[in-house]
């Protein structure tokens, strides 16, 4: 549950560092989702050179998202609802730059579908992320075209193309769900659009954000002392059950072997995110750290 | 004729037989060979596949990763290559 501000709490924070999204049912408005629908498709056939009523100016890469699209727009509405606001705050910061965003309407009956791929350049060894959030103003039933999606697929250091041979991978996901689900991917997620089945339409909406601070601690931090684990906090001696660690030690059937590897890309994203260089999560480097801290006093 | 059908299986451990952990078909039968299921692994292992008919291709060796990169991931590292060959009827230019 969001907290009291909207703001996202620190376990889910701490769940998005480990799957890599984070999905929000139903967020939106029965009334907003119904007006949204009519509007994006009218910035759809507007990005593509078509005939329409949408005539709002476009907003240009490197604008801060709060002078992007004017008021009355259904979309300044749905960026400015507190649950959607509290979200983008918490992931990168108040008032972050718009990188780009996307109508991706889907008809019905399409055959075409997407290989498994990363947007952008992303392979960059920094903890620092965007965002961007897929927006579903209706149902979108099985089958019927919702996004492909690998949980924990975001810290790998992949080329965008480089991994659009996985045709399936165990616990891929296509999404499916209600009208006004918002989910927020961490840029490096592996996703594809797929093939629309039913004879309906899908639109969903896409925008790609920056953060222009850094990403420490923006989200309610007011169950953090109670959840923050130290490094002790170890699988194999005295484990918490009620700790972020508990969160972060979990993987996908899919990492195989190179679960551990990605606790360890957890653990350094939560560093990042909390400003706390001593956080681990089960002693991975803690262990390493302390090696190269002897070895350094030693050559002293 | 015959035509190529090509499995990739990527498994979650280097030995064959670990489970699968991701998959790939490729049909140069254009669909008069066997057909696999798309929504769970087609078998349980790369040893599962074996006893099923496909003959290996390719094993992934063990590559030492590069100073400095030794705790990150990156792709799937497990990529067996399997083919099975089809007999076909058509005339093999296929569509």
């Amino acid at each position: 549950m969001p907290a009291a501000d909207h703001r996202l709490t620190t376990l889910e924070m701490a769940q998005f560092v480990t799957d890599g999204y984070l999905r929000f049912d139903a967020l939106i408005p029965y009334d907003l989702n119904r007006r949204l629908r009519k509007e994006l498709t009218q910035l759809a056939r507007r990005k593509a050179g078509m005939e329409s009523t949408f005539e709002a100016a476009l907003p240009q890469t490197g604008t801060p998202l709060s002078e992007c699209y004017p008021d009355g727009n259904a979309i300044r509405e749905f960026l400015d609802l507190p649950s959607v606001a509290g979200i983008i705050k918490s992931l990168v910061g108040t008032d972050p730059v718009f990188d780009h965003d996307w109508v991706h309407y889907l008809r019905g009956n399409t055959q075409h579908e997407q290989h498994l791929h990363v947007d952008a350049v992303i392979d960059t060894i920094d903890p620092t992320f965007d965002i961007q959030l897929f927006y579903f103003p209706h149902d979108v039933e099985p089958g019927a075209g919702g996004t492909r999606f690998v949980p924990g697929s975001h810290l790998r250091h992949v080329r965008a193309e480089g991994v659009g041979r996985y045709q399936h991978i165990v616990g891929d996901q296509r999404f499916e769900g209600p009208a006004g689900t918002l989910m927020a991917f961490h840029h490096g997620l592996w996703h594809a659009g797929q093939k629309n089945h039913s004879d309906r339409d899908r639109i969903m909406y896409k925008l790609r954000l920056n953060p222009r601070e850094p990403q420490v601690r923006l989200w309610n931090t007011d169950d953090f002392d109670e959840v923050h684990n130290d490094y002790r906090d170890h699988t194999f001696a005295h484990p918490r059950r009620d700790s972020v660690a508990e969160v972060l030690r979990r993987t996908q059937s899919w990492h195989g072997e190179d679960g551990r590897y990605e606790q360890m890309q957890h653990a350094r994203l939560w560093r990042y995110l909390t400003g706390d260089d001593n956080y681990d999560v089960d002693y991975y480097l803690t262990r390493l750290e302390a090696r190269a801290e002897m070895l350094s006093a030693d050559n002293a | 004729m015959i035509r190529q059908q090509i499995l990739y299986l990527w498994l979650g451990g280097g030995a064959l037989d670990t489970g699968v952990v991701a998959w790939a078909f490729h049909d140069g039968s254009n669909g008069e060979g066997p057909s696999l299921p798309v929504e769970e692994p087609p078998y349980r292992s790369g040893v599962a596949a074996m006893r099923d008919g496909w003959f290996l291709l390719q094993s992934p060796r063990s590559v030492a990763p590069k100073p400095g990169e030794e705790h990150y991931t990156n792709y799937l590292n497990h990529e067996f290559i399997f083919e099975r060959r089809i007999e076909v009827t058509g005339d093999g230019s296929l569509q």
